[in-house]
């Protein structure tokens, strides 16, 4: 089947999310779509598929113009996504959740599904069992449920959405080589990933998008430096700051592995100096906010070390490291930063580090108006944190921070901040560094990356490349290490 | 925040307790009952005699003490239904003591206090280690835990501590007289009782409102990974606020033995921890409220035997107007949040 979309709008409050966007998926064809995370990959997908309703524009199927008010009605129009992370539902087995949405008869018809499910199943070369639990699965099984589910409910267009994040060598090669025999067999399937070799390696056409824009369509053999600039923007060489040749280490990780479920964080070993600013690049989910998150102590490691001011702090909680001067300020600022229904005041009380048994509520209301004043936060003490607007939250969050840091990890600083906030933000931080603090940040924005580190690490798949000082390196350079690609 | 008219608020905080007389006046019309002959039963049962007075604040005594400790499981965010095991494990603390420990009369009364407390406080660890370090969800915990308790008490009753001449559903021989609680005049009121639920209910308003451990259950209650992410270690304080809610529920199971049975009876607690959790509701998690809410339970609880003694009704009803009170003014509640979201 033939896709086509017309000027697609979709905003989210304040974010265009897509802009005008107007694209064509031949049938027969995998199509790429590449764009860094926040690009409107996923968002133009979920409208295809019927999980959102675009504001404005249409999309036509076969010439036909369509409109789904649910997934259900994309897939009875033969149009089905798999989700980055899997939909389905672990406490049931493989079987149970093959037969949802089969049918709306009252009783499943179980034999009959298992026969579906074995045919294609062989027809793949895959292995899954009917009576595993999901929960047993790897996300490459997962996923390969989820895709024969989809074939099972006729589709004839399949959006996978990063589908090969996390699974494994092997699995990604049967995944592309099921995609690419679906593809012959005339299903039009689309392809939206990250990863330049991965879309190279299958894509017969590829759509870049920036920013909720498209900005240039190519077709295969694909020009690497062309796309790399259709994603990242225009290449521009660095400006060269001063190396430090030695230093006593603040923090040093040896060897530091994270082990999750859904992806392995490879050994990262590296020393940041004090009052050094380390950036940490790549596509969420690369790896970046587990090494985060294992420099504060929330997440334990599996292996390797981490130590600071050369004291070994491996497996130490959470709160030894917070007494050491480490902190973390996360991007999610309501959900893991402040407490909503709380004013400004009880957080600064609570901040306080003090433990008499009554709140010394004078003292801490002085620490609050002097710090509001100092961090230009606008608010009182006693506005309630969720009233305040991003840029008031982020200023909030560094101003109850203790003064003296030994290391500040932060999550996307300046996130949805206005360029005056974002400014002063920056300007808090060197400050903070003059004292020697560490700074540790990830951000999406290849230009703060650069504007701010002294060095920058790149993080992609779970592995970490050595630290590189921002002179050494361009920003397409970054680019390209950001989409994967071992320089 | 408060941008509703003056008007709509005052008659949003009525309703509730006008749904709740519409309703309950209509189950009586349909039981065939006159609902106005009913009222005055209700009332007349409850406030006729000082001794009926007397009678409520003795049954204020443990409603009090566990709505007291289910204020702080609230405000920590648990939904501590535990509250009557707590209760009963106090109880059972207290009767232990009782039976079990030679002490001079004047520090007998001081040890059941105390027995209460620690008792309560224990069943609180044992549903708080549950919620932290077995990862059970405190509502399983604490329910499984509540027929745990009960089954207990039978077993102590029909068993160890049955009376010589053989167990019955009355429960065990009566405390010695230094076990039990002072009471006023000839009535079954005990002014230390009330005392005590009344220090109670104060101390835990200002621990509520002026202490650091208060504002740390605040937090923890709003928003357990940001509490955490600022330093709040999160097991330990939902731990102490089981214990100390069970320690307050368990001087009320305590108190149920000493000041009011003077033994130890299957069902001990009465169904008062329960009946706390729809207290603290109404109340709306505010402990300056409990008091009123306490007393109009109270109220009900004492007032509604009559309707069976002279109207034939059964004396459920008092249940059910406490019931629906709760159950309309949460509907209310929700009501006034999407219409403020409505107004954006």
């Amino acid at each position: 089947m033939r896709i086509d979309f017309v000027g697609i709008d979709k905003t989210f409050g304040k974010v265009r999310a897509n802009v005008d966007i107007s694209l064509t998926v031949e049938s027969g064809v995998i199509h790429g779509l590449l764009g860094e995370n926040g690009a409107g990959k996923t968002t133009l997908m979920k409208i295809l598929s019927g999980y959102q309703r675009p504001d404005s524009g249409a999309i036509f199927v076969d010439g036909q113009p369509v409109s789904f008010a649910s997934p259900a009605e994309a897939i009875a129009h033969g149009i089905g996504m798999l989700h980055q992370d899997p939909l389905d539902v672990p406490a049931m087995s493989v079987l149970d959740n093959f037969s949802l949405g089969l049918t709306n008869d009252l009783f499943p018809h179980r034999r009959q599904a298992q026969r579906a499910l074995f045919t294609l199943c062989r027809r793949f070369g895959l292995s899954l069992q009917p009576n595993d639990p999901v929960s047993r699965l790897t996300v490459g099984e997962r996923q390969q449920l989820e895709l024969v589910r989809l074939l099972a409910l006729g589709v004839r267009v399949i959006i996978l959405d990063e589908p090969t994040t996390g699974i494994s060598a092997p699995q990604k090669t049967l995944l592309f080589e099921t995609l690419r025999r679906l593809a012959n067999e005339g299903l039009t399937v689309i392809f939206v990933s990250h990863k330049l070799e991965d879309v190279e390696a299958l894509c017969a056409r590829a759509t870049v998008l920036r920013n909720g824009r498209v900005t240039g369509t190519q077709e295969a053999p694909f020009d690497r430096e062309g796309l790399v600039r259709l994603m990242f923007g225009q290449s521009v060489p660095v400006a060269v700051v001063e190396s430090r040749a030695s230093c006593d280490p603040v923090l040093e990780t040896q060897s530091l592995t994270v082990r999750t479920y859904r992806l392995d964080l490879e050994p990262v070993s590296m020393q940041a100096c004090a009052g050094e600013v380390i950036g940490l690049a790549g596509l969420e989910g690369s790896g970046q906010r587990l090494f985060m998150e294992a420099c504060a102590g929330i997440q334990r490691s599996y292996s390797g070390r981490i130590l600071l001011d050369g004291r070994d702090m491996t497996h130490r909680s959470y709160f030894e490291f917070r007494r050491s001067g480490v902190a973390l300020v996360p991007a999610a600022r309501l959900e893991e930063g402040m407490i909503g229904g709380l004013t400004l005041l009880e957080h600064f009380a609570l901040a306080s580090g003090d433990n008499g048994f009554i709140v010394d509520w004078e003292s801490a209301e002085r620490v609050a108006r002097e710090r509001i004043e100092q961090y230009r936060v606008v608010g009182t003490p006693r506005s309630l944190v969720q009233e305040l607007s991003g840029g008031n939250q982020q200023r909030a969050l560094l101003a109850l921070l203790p003064q003296d840091l030994r290391v500040l990890i932060l999550e996307h600083p300046t996130r949805g901040l206005d360029l005056g906030s974002e400014r002063w933000v920056w300007q808090n931080l060197h400050e903070r560094t003059e004292r020697g603090t560490v700074i540790l940040f990830t951000s999406t924005d290849l230009d703060e990356l650069v504007d701010h580190s002294d060095r920058i690490i790149v993080f992609s798949g779970g592995r970490a490349s050595k630290p590189v000082f921002k002179d050494e390196v361009t920003r397409e350079d970054l680019g390209y290490m950001i989409g994967g690609v071992n320089l | 925040m408060n941008k509703q008219h003056p008007a709509l608020r005052f008659f949003l905080g009525l309703a509730p307790m006008l749904l709740t007389f519409v309703s309950t006046t209509l189950v009586l019309v349909l039981a065939g009952a006159n609902p106005w002959q009913a009222y005055g039963n209700l009332i007349g049962g409850a406030f006729e005699s000082g001794a009926k007075v007397a009678d409520i604040a003795t049954a204020m005594v443990p409603l009090m003490l566990a709505s007291a400790g289910m204020l702080i499981t609230f405000a920590a965010g648990l939904w501590n239904i535990g509250v009557e095991g707590q209760m009963i494990a106090g109880a059972l603390m207290t009767t232990w003591v009782v039976q079990s420990i030679t002490a001079p009369p004047a520090l007998m009364l001081p040890l059941t206090i105390l027995a209460g407390l620690v008792g309560g406080g224990l069943w609180g660890i044992l549903i708080g280690a549950l919620r932290t370090w077995g990862r059970i969800n405190e509502i399983f915990a604490g329910l499984g835990l509540n027929f745990v308790a009960s089954a207990l008490t039978n077993y102590l009753i029909f068993g160890p501590w049955r009376p010589p001449g053989g167990a019955t559903m009355s429960g065990t021989l009566p405390f010695p007289r230094a076990a039990w609680m002072p009471t006023i005049g000839a009535t079954r009121a005990s002014w230390l009782a009330i005392l005590l639920a009344v220090a109670a209910i104060v101390a835990v308003y200002f621990v509520l409102r002026d202490t650091r451990w208060g504002l740390v259950l605040k937090a923890l209650g709003k928003n357990p990974q940001a509490a955490f992410r600022m330093g709040i270690d999160t097991r330990r304080n939902i731990i102490l606020a089981l214990v100390v809610c069970g320690a307050l529920a368990g001087l009320g199971g305590s108190l149920q033995t000493t000041a009011i049975y003077r033994r130890l009876i299957p069902q001990i607690t009465g169904g008062y921890g329960y009946l706390s959790q729809l207290v603290v509701l109404l109340s709306g998690l505010q402990a300056r409220w409990v008091p009123l809410v306490v007393f109009f339970f109270a109220s009900v609880q004492v007032g509604s035997p009559r309707l069976e003694l002279r109207m034939q009704l059964d004396s459920s009803l008092g249940g059910i107007l406490q019931g629906s009170v709760v159950l309309f003014f949460l509907l209310v509640n929700g009501l006034r949040r999407r219409i403020e979201t409505m107004r954006g």
